[in-house]
């Protein structure tokens, strides 16, 4: 780089390289876009078969289903439409998974309709709320910690 | 009336940094000469005052003063002492008086032991910290008291999330803001070189040890969150690229960006616009980690406040500053200079790559943060970025990152042979090589990213020690040590980020007393359970006998504990450390058979991960302390005669 305008080639590879990682950051969110999904996404934007996803809402009232193996367990998951996704797990629930209470699952969908998780997210705040049932309809967002 | 002298505090030193930006725009000013000696003084005067408040703040979570409505709305009578003092920063008020109180004690430590910056820059750098303090002053004191007194006194506390009962919680919050916010200086530093039109090298040379410094508690503070993360879960992970994590890594992307860039302009007078301008950066992300973390539009453990209020008044406070800082080096980037030039294979061309390379990583973890709660903002639809994303789009980046963190040092500056490179190279290149192919016919089927990582770090593990070969180590300067060290723990860290990810072997079964599990290399038998009890809470304890082989067998005694105010159940994972890994055990609930739930994971060599981290800091202490010895000695040396060795010590630095 011994030519004169070393300033402007320097230029030139800084903006390349952030253009680079923004195209690289948008088209692995496009991949990503749908990642998250409420039940009642489900019938309007279809199944997701081939990656994993997450799924949020509220646990239904006596859904909680224990299986023999002491570690697996079913319980549907309902949001303020009429759908519902029944959700399997095994695994260890977080502290505050429980019935009536927002839950967010990391996992794939099954051609049947239905979920198996691999992780459930924990809330660590028992008045958390999905977002569209929260009381203010503010806008938050569900994190890991 | 002592919560009425913390606030007291407060409105003094928010009275002085409005002075030490007034005294250091007139000194400033021709003919303003005389005001330069006053500056400092009340720089330093307006660090003691905000620490002074923050003292007092601690006092009265230590005795528990339940007419401060603070303290009743975290604090508890029943809590351990650590907990009370810990907790004086758990809160929302709390920690954004911390944040304050490492600013203003920033700015008076700069104030106090800054002696290599031309005056005027300096003066210059003290006003524009008093410009910010003053902005987070406001915020405090107007939307944010942490000294509100309450009445009717109420007869006891509401207490702490237990989830941040941790001993971490008196590490891990302070040193984060050390580091997050002592960034804050670079950012000044930079506002002062462009109103005095000083970025060179001498600039530089006095900027680096405090953007080390902040870098050193950034780096460890963010090492303790992960490692706190990892056992206080329960879910065995050590980083879930969560908003809150990403808001600490960013800073520290733009700030390892920036301590590099800062050492080509320092040494060869080079990347002054960019230098500059990352230094803005740095700070720009530490104060969008604030709002993300402070204003409430994330939920997590981090985020205190839910007052729309509070969140708009950062992110003004964060357009004005950043907007700010950015206007006035659009205008005046135009008269800083160009820089020396040099060859694209040489150590400015390998730091050109890591400052490009780091920006890439900073810009990816930037939209997959920021773009979600943007869409959520605009149009209400909720978009959830995971780790696919994270791990894809970083991860290639990280790797190549890392492989040339391994050659750069091994070049000179200015300019470098190819072929010399390649002849350093050889060695590394070989290991890896090697590794590849051991791990290829050894391990089959782990994943193409804990492949090339694990084969990485050998060969990177064996270029960062190169520098140190056939060299007087006991005449290598520190700070050379110091990078070494440093790119060494990167080596080691990322090793144990691959073998977590390759190896880690799982179990899940419910269990009843008596019974014997399999995890890995152990024997594990599940003896019984018993309750305990702590000072504020009850828990179930299993306690397991583990085994491996032959070997002597330890105890291992996980709980699921609740705490009693506010009442909340947690799990308290135990967690065992063998010199090659770490055995982590949860429990969960107990079925109708007496069963309980376990988990076991076996992690082998995951420890390197925070161990890696620590020597990464440790590295730049040792640089921090080289640089801070050379500039003594060196400016001692000048005295007797102009030292003549230098240029030729400089050139393998």
């Amino acid at each position: 780089m011994k030519r004169k305008n070393q300033r402007l080639i320097l230029l030139v590879m800084a903006v390349v390289a952030i253009l680079g990682a923004v195209l690289l950051a948008m088209s692995a969110m496009r991949d990503q876009a749908a990642f998250f999904y409420a039940p009642g996404d489900v019938a309007r934007k279809g199944l997701p078969l081939d990656r994993a996803v997450r799924i949020g809402g509220m646990v239904k009232q006596g859904s909680i289903q224990r299986h023999p193996d002491g570690v697996t367990i079913n319980f549907v998951v309902f949001d303020e439409t009429d759908a519902t996704i029944p959700v399997q797990f095994r695994g260890i629930t977080p502290d505050l998974f429980q019935e009536n209470s927002g839950v967010v699952a990391e996992g794939r969908f099954q051609p049947n309709g239905s979920f198996v998780a691999s992780e459930i997210l924990a809330k660590h705040d028992e008045n958390y709320m999905p977002p569209r049932l929260g009381p203010q309809g503010q806008h938050r967002t569900d994190t890991l910690e | 009336m002592i919560a009425e002298a913390g606030l007291a505090a407060l409105w003094l030193a928010a009275a002085l940094s409005l002075l030490q930006l007034f005294l250091g725009i007139a000194a400033l000013r021709p003919g303003g000469e005389g005001l330069l000696r006053a500056v400092r003084p009340v720089a330093v005067a307006q660090g003691v005052l905000a620490a002074l408040a923050f003292l007092i703040l601690i006092w009265l979570f230590l005795r528990t003063d339940l007419s401060v409505e603070l303290v009743a709305a975290n604090s508890h009578s029943a809590k351990p002492w650590l907990y009370k003092f810990a907790g004086s920063w758990g809160n929302h008020e709390g920690s954004m008086l911390l944040w304050v109180t490492v600013l203003a004690v920033a700015g008076g430590a700069v104030a106090l032991f800054e002696r290599k910056l031309r005056q005027d820059t300096l003066i210059a750098t003290l006003a524009a910290q008093a410009l910010i303090g003053l902005g987070f002053y406001a915020f405090l004191l107007f939307a944010s008291n942490p000294f509100t007194r309450l009445f009717p006194v109420p007869v006891e506390g509401n207490g702490l999330n237990p989830l941040l009962q941790d001993p971490g919680l008196a590490f891990h919050p302070p040193t984060l803001y050390f580091g997050y916010v002592g960034i804050s200086i670079a950012f000044s530093f930079a506002v002062g070189a462009l109103v005095t039109r000083d970025v060179g090298p001498a600039f530089a040379r006095a900027m680096r040890p405090w953007i080390l410094a902040a870098w050193i508690f950034l780096t460890l503070g963010i090492v303790a969150g992960s490692y706190w993360a990892y056992y206080e879960l329960g879910w065995g992970g050590w980083w879930f690229w969560d908003p809150v994590e990403n808001a600490s890594l960013m800073p520290w992307l733009a700030a390892t960006a920036l301590l590099h860039s800062v050492t080509v302009l320092a040494t060869r007078d080079g990347l002054r616009a960019w230098t500059v301008m990352l230094a803005v950066v740095a700070f720009s992300m530490s104060m969008i980690g604030t709002f993300l973390v402070r204003s409430g539009i994330l939920t997590s453990v981090h985020a205190f406040a839910v007052d729309p209020q509070r969140g708009a008044f950062i992110l003004a406070l964060l357009i004005l500053y950043i907007g700010g800082a950015m206007a006035l080096f659009g205008l005046r980037v135009g008269t800083v200079k160009e820089g020396s030039r040099f060859d694209l294979v040489s150590r400015e061309g390998s730091l050109v790559a890591n400052n490009l390379l780091l920006s890439v990583i900073l810009g990816i973890v930037f939209v997959g943060t920021l773009y979600p709660l943007g869409v959520e903002a605009v149009t209400g639809e909720k978009l959830s970025v995971g780790p696919p994303y994270f791990n894809t789009a970083a991860g290639p980046v990280a790797l190549i990152l890392v492989a040339l963190m391994g050659a750069g040092p091994l070049l000179r500056w200015r300019s470098d042979r190819p072929s010399a490179l390649v002849t350093r190279m050889s060695v590394p290149v070989l290991l890896s090589a090697a590794s590849l192919l051991a791990l290829i016919v050894l391990a089959p089927g782990i994943g193409i990213f804990p492949l090339l990582g694990l084969s990485l770090a050998p060969g990177v593990a064996a270029a960062s020690v190169a520098p140190l070969w056939k060299r007087n180590l006991r005449r290598t300067p520190l700070f050379t040590w110091g990078m070494v060290v440093a790119h060494l723990g990167i080596a080691v860290s990322m090793a144990g980020m691959a073998s977590e990810s390759a190896f880690t072997k799982e179990t899940l079964v419910a269990a009843s007393p008596g019974q014997t599990m399999h995890v890995g290399p152990f024997n594990v038998r599940f003896d019984s359970v018993e309750p305990v009890a702590g000072p504020n809470w009850t828990a179930i304890e299993a306690r397991l006998t583990a085994r491996r082989g032959e070997g002597t067998p330890f105890e291992l005694r996980p709980q699921a504990r609740m705490f009693s105010s506010p009442s909340t159940p947690t799990s308290e994972a135990a967690i065992s450390t063998v010199f090659d890994g770490q055995l982590y055990v949860a429990i969960g609930e107990e079925d109708q058979q007496g069963r309980w739930q376990i988990r076991l994971w076996w992690k082998p060599a995951v420890t390197l991960i925070w161990f890696g981290g620590i020597l990464v800091a440790l590295g730049g202490f040792l640089s921090l302390i080289g640089r801070v010895f050379r500039e003594r000695r060196s400016a001692a040396a000048k005295e007797v005669a102009a030292g003549a060795d230098m240029p030729a010590k400089e050139v393998l630095v």
